[in-house]
């Protein structure tokens, strides 16, 4: 019992530890970081932060980040929902080779796409907006979703679908007003993830913006300063914070959405 | 029970397909284009045939060489996270406290790391362990071990699977951890009754049980690591020299930074080929076992 608790605790020192020294260095003039090591600041002081909120692109850059994530969320959750019904209801001409092929999109590095990308995307004329993100994280968000909620799905009854038809359902009616309910919490775990990967998701963001991702912002506006790592470490916990409040908000449900469906 | 055979189901799944194919498809009809062909600038493109492939699988020439180099280092690195994480993972999901606060607390300290965008971790970790002004990184200096990871090949690679074991043991501890918890308590209580050791209790129930959960983390965790780009970028940029850029690290230099578009169109071709030669074995392993618990 003491070796676990042991083991527990000393995993979650590590998993602190630097995230502690990122705040402990935010709070810290660039001189006191160079020059003297401290675990506590000594002179605390906010000029990071105040330099980060009095920079104008830094708001904007924050609501274009949401802004994509939440698009690329609802675009991935909805066209995978009838997807993933099809797939646990059904077989279908090539149905193993299409699911395969979907996750292996799932797999294809980043890096590959990241210039055809850029021609794509500014042929069809949505370079540097919200949607070409959210489009381009498609690629590995959707195949995920699809996975996750085809899980879940195998999970509810069959005879349930069957027992709707006989009741007279069509299938539309019945899979918005009885299916999606019986897999709320489903949904709720594919669009954690959904969510998850997309922010922090950051070459294809980049290279599809014109810098206008938040991340991208903040790092680039510190290295056009020179490293003022205090500015650094401040940037790195602002944009720590709505992971964390996620994270918040469904901390009741992360061990039940790891535990139902395939992830 | 079969699945009724319906190939109307493919309306169903037409969105996907076309979302999934416009972004898939096009771009890489655009990567092979790039792979056959050589330019001189000015948009002016040459037929070059399997010029760029014979260069890239020949070790011997240097564009051979330095592919090969790279995706020496892309297996080695996922090789070495895997056999931290899964073990780490396994043991702190056994180490998990069962229920109340400290249990929300853990699950919420965990998942922290999961949640950060990738160059966030890499900053955090670079601040983290500098020589000079990171905590790690002066700690270990200060015990007598010089450690700078910015011109020592070994410090570079500590430090960046250090970060990923940071980043990402958290996925396989939390998967495993949902995996324990689907096991009923008769299971452990008819252990206990038959006297079995702990050692026994996770070999006969605990493991069987898990192996599905630590297939799918395997299979994630090795995905996410062989195609790795922005944390180690951000940290080490690759270097020192050249000992932390991995295969995709390479391909952006190539691509991005010398715009050796037929360079880079051959390479990402075979590194898709190779990612998905092996995803296909994960796959087949994952769906085989399903099949095999449907049969029982």
């Amino acid at each position: 019992m003491t070796l676990r608790r042991f083991t527990i605790l000393l995993y979650l020192v590590f998993l602190v530890m630097p995230l502690y020294w990122l705040v402990n260095l935010s709070f810290k003039t660039t001189f006191e970081i160079t020059t003297t090591m401290t675990i506590l600041p000594q002179s605390p002081t906010l000029r990071n932060y105040a330099f980060i909120f009095t920079n104008p692109q830094w708001f904007g850059g924050l609501l274009f980040s949401i802004g994509y994530v939440v698009l690329n969320t609802i675009i991935s959750i909805s066209v995978a929902l009838p997807a993933a019904y099809a797939f646990s209801r059904y077989r279908f001409l090539g149905d193993k080779h299409l699911f395969f092929w979907l996750l292996s999109n799932r797999m294809a590095p980043a890096a590959i796409f990241a210039l055809p990308y850029f021609n794509l995307y500014s042929a069809v004329g949505l370079f540097d907006t919200m949607w070409a993100v959210a489009l381009a994280h498609c690629i590995f968000n959707v195949p995920l979703a699809v996975w996750i909620l085809e899980g879940f799905m195998s999970g509810v009854p069959r005879e349930i679908d069957e027992t709707a038809f006989l009741d007279g359902y069509s299938l539309p009616s019945f899979f918005v007003r009885v299916f999606v309910p019986l897999i709320a919490s489903g949904i709720g775990v594919a669009a954690f993830f959904c969510f998850m990967f997309s922010w922090v998701e950051l070459l294809l963001a980049r290279t599809l913006t014109n810098n206008r991702a938040i991340p991208a912002i903040m790092t680039q506006a510190i290295s056009a300063t020179g490293i003022d790592w205090g500015l650094l470490a401040a940037a790195g916990v602002l944009t720590s914070i709505p992971g964390a409040l996620v994270i918040w908000f469904v901390r009741n449900h992360i061990a039940r959405g790891f535990a139902l469906g395939r992830v | 029970m079969q699945k009724p055979i319906d190939n109307r189901a493919w309306f169903l799944v037409a969105p996907v397909f076309c979302l999934v194919a416009f972004n898939a498809m096009l771009p890489l009809m655009t990567v092979v284009n790039y792979s056959v062909q050589d330019t001189f600038g000015n948009n002016q493109f040459f037929w070059n045939g399997v010029q760029w492939y014979a260069e890239l699988l020949n070790p011997g020439s240097e564009f051979g060489g330095r592919f090969y180099a790279a995706l020496g280092r892309s297996f080695a690195f996922s090789g070495v996270i895997l056999a931290i994480e899964v073990p780490l993972g396994l043991m702190v999901a056994l180490s998990m406290p069962k229920r109340g606060a400290k249990l929300a607390i853990c699950l919420i300290l965990m998942a922290l790391p999961l949640l950060l965008p990738w160059n966030v971790v890499g900053i955090i970790w670079q601040l983290y362990a500098r020589d000079n002004i990171g905590l790690f990184g002066w700690t270990v200096n200060a015990v007598g071990i010089p450690f700078n990871y910015t011109n020592s090949a070994i410090a570079s690679w500590v430090v960046v699977v250090l970060m990923d074991v940071w980043h990402w043991t958290s996925l396989i501890a939390l998967l495993c951890y949902a995996g324990l918890r689907s096991i009923p308590d008769a299971y452990y209580q008819a252990a206990k009754i038959d006297g079995a050791s702990r050692w026994l209790v996770f070999l006969r129930i605990e493991f069987p049980k898990l192996q599905r959960v630590l297939t799918i983390g395997i299979l994630l965790r090795f995905m996410d690591s062989f195609m790795i780009y922005t944390e180690p970028f951000v940290v080490t940029g690759g270097g020192p020299g050249n000992y932390t850029t991995f295969l995709s690290i390479d391909l952006v230099k190539i691509a991005l930074g010398q715009f050796d578009l037929g360079k880079a169109g051959a390479m990402s071709i075979v590194y898709t080929l190779i990612t998905l030669s092996l995803c296909w074995i994960f796959y087949t392993a994952i769906t085989t076992r399903d099949n095999q618990e449907i049969a029982q």
